[in-house]
């Protein structure tokens, strides 16, 4: 386990990380590792970020203030930080819907230059079409690629199996539970197969059990497609309990403090049991004691400056 | 045993109470849309029958108010006498050159108007242009256009169609500029990693979205399609209700004006159920409003 200054994080720096995920992977061995190698464009890089944003006014805000950490193909990242730490900012700038003011943002390798390709978003309110069907609204990611509608939604049904949900399909979305949207969501994101999975506090809104069991469904299936995924939260339980790796960022503008690599075994099993072993309250306590402080001068600015 | 039985009792006794609450329930419901109906009907009895009476014993002269029996003759006078009805034809092709003009005026607004709307709503460039034309336009009384259009394109159909399809445009517009402005930033930027084009995002994304917005203007825009169609054909026409109207003014015939009246109340009523029909066709993904799940 290493507590690394996030300018050390170059590219060799995961090295380790990734020679762990082969060991681990579900289906261990050659295909595992013929499929990071297919994957080296999943491989996420900021150098240096900085983002700054006009206000209507005309003012300049700036977000984020020379942001650096990389997410290794098929590594699990998680993002934490009090509010306001240009969190979401990050995603976008990586997505492509956004372009950094300084310093780059490079995917695969290449500087991110319009959206990117092979990414999928999943955010905290749902981004489900309403007025489509359950089956509808997974079937869009094939076909805004231009798949043909019939292989569309057979792909989509097949992923509705996946996130158990058949019998659902012709439901539309206010006729689910937050649960069940999370999933289709869920589907919606993963049917493409993206080789990044960009999340932005996907489970923030739900309550804990149902949280718990999205968790599970979460590694899951990422066992199976292997994407690299940034996954911004604010509990650092989740974030221990998901990620190989934890971003811990600073609050206004944001930069990033501290990464660690987090060293539990995979498959992870049930992210509820995992929470009690000694090694993850190890890890928990030691990113804890980086993020309070965090936490405590974003806390005491907000309060500051409504008083 | 004995807590068995008590429990076995206590349900058949709770479903006989469901059973009975919903009884007294379903005969409440009846009962009042009994009490409902009468008293509407009532209302139609009062008003019409006042007025009858008013206009018999000689508190209103019926030569300036008309009267409902000289109405209803006037209805069946107008639709038995076929082309003797009026001086142009019969009174059928009158409703025809209306709802024609009518109908056609609020197609081109109302497809002007979505298209503008959602343009302008897209593009933050044009919309800070184009917004204080739009609100100033606005402004004007546009009714005073029909003048111009009789004056530009003569008394055919096409300045009554212009006419209604202006009033049309500009209620259909603010709706849909609305709409597209309410989109849901996550479900566009959702669409854009999808990989959705500019083209899908305005088809699958903005269009079905700003939809209810749109449908909403369109209850009041057919009201506003008959109006330019009439107000262009009282400005100068060949045909119409309009000329129906007019005609009658012309020749001290209320019950003339009333009859036309009645006869543009249905078809606006009948143009109001169907947008209403379509309505739920194209919004039927909706969850039922509280309002309408409390209706009784």
């Amino acid at each position: 386990m290493a507590v690394r200054d996030a300018t050390v994080t170059g590219p060799g720096a995961g090295r380790p990380g990734r020679a762990d995920h082969a060991n681990h992977a579900g289906r261990a061995g050659r295909a595992g590792r013929a499929d990071h190698a297919d994957r080296a464009d999943a491989r996420i890089e900021l150098s240096g970020v900085t983002k700054r944003f006009l206000t209507p006014s005309g003012e300049a805000f700036t977000a984020t203030r020379d942001v650096s950490f990389s997410v290794e193909p098929g590594q699990f990242c998680a993002v934490v930080g009090p509010t306001g730490c240009g969190k979401s900012t990050t995603l976008s700038l990586v997505s492509g819907l956004d372009r950094p003011s300084e310093g780059s943002v490079r995917v695969g390798g290449r500087e991110v230059d319009g959206i990117t390709e092979g990414i999928s978003f999943m955010f905290q309110a749902d981004a489900l079409l309403p007025w489509k069907t359950v089956l509808g609204n997974v079937a869009m990611g094939p076909m805004f690629r231009g798949v043909g509608k019939k292989q569309a939604l057979a792909s989509a049904r097949d992923w509705l199996r996946r996130v158990g949900l058949t019998g659902f399909e012709d439901h539309h979305p206010h006729q689910l539970s937050g649960g069940m949207r999370k999933r289709v969501a869920m589907a919606a994101a993963l049917i493409n197969e993206p080789s990044i999975l960009l999340m932005d506090e996907p489970f923030g809104a739900l309550d804990v059990q149902t949280k718990a069991i999205m968790s599970n469904e979460l590694l899951g299936l990422w066992e199976q497609l292997r994407p690299s995924v940034i996954f911004i939260t604010h509990d650092l339980e989740e974030a221990v309990a998901l990620a190989d790796r934890v971003v811990v960022m600073t609050s206004g503008p944001g930069s990033v403090k501290a990464v660690y690599d987090i060293d539990l075994p995979r498959p992870r099993g049930s992210v509820q049991s995992i929470r009690f072993e000694p090694r993850f309250l190890e890890l928990h306590h030691q990113i804890w004691e980086s993020l309070r402080e965090e936490v405590q001068r974003a806390y005491a600015r907000t309060t500051g400056e409504t008083s | 045993m004995t807590t068995d039985t008590t429990h076995a009792a206590d349900t058949t006794g709770t479903a006989t109470a469901d059973t009975r609450a919903t009884g007294a329930g379903v005969r409440a419901v009846r009962r009042r849309r009994l009490l409902v109906l009468t008293a509407r009907l009532g209302v139609a009895v009062v008003v019409l029958g006042g007025w009858q009476l008013a206009t018999t014993v000689g508190w209103l002269d019926p030569f300036f108010f008309g009267q409902p029996s000289g109405i209803a003759r006037r209805l069946v006078e107008f639709f038995s006498q076929g082309q003797q009805a009026t001086e142009f034809g019969s009174f059928w092709l009158q409703i025809e050159t209306t709802l024609k003009e009518a109908v056609l005026g609020f197609a081109l607004g109302a497809v002007t108007g979505v298209v503008f709307g959602v343009a302008l709503g897209q593009n933050q460039f044009l919309a800070d242009v184009f917004g204080p034309y739009l609100k100033i336009v606005n402004a004007i009384p546009r009714i005073v256009l029909g003048s111009i259009f009789v004056v530009a394109f003569g008394i055919g159909e096409t300045p009554k169609i212009l006419l209604a399809a202006v009033l049309v445009f500009f209620v259909v517009f603010f709706n849909a500029f609305q709409g597209v402005r309410e989109v849901d930033r996550n479900i566009l930027a959702n669409a854009r990693v999808l990989g959705a084009s500019p083209l899908q995002i305005v088809r699958h994304v903005v269009v079905p979205s700003a939809l209810t917005w749109i449908i909403a203007s369109l209850h009041t825009a057919f009201g506003f399609a008959i109006v330019g169609a009439l107000v262009g054909e009282v400005l100068g026409a060949q045909n119409g209700l309009g000329l129906v109207i007019k005609t009658a003014q012309n020749s001290f015939d209320p019950n003339g004006v009333f009859a036309a009246m009645f006869v543009i109340a249905v078809i606006a009523l009948s143009a109001e159920w169907l947008i209403t029909k379509l309505e739920h066709r194209l919004l039927s993904w909706r969850p039922p409003s509280p309002s309408e799940a409390a209706a009784i």
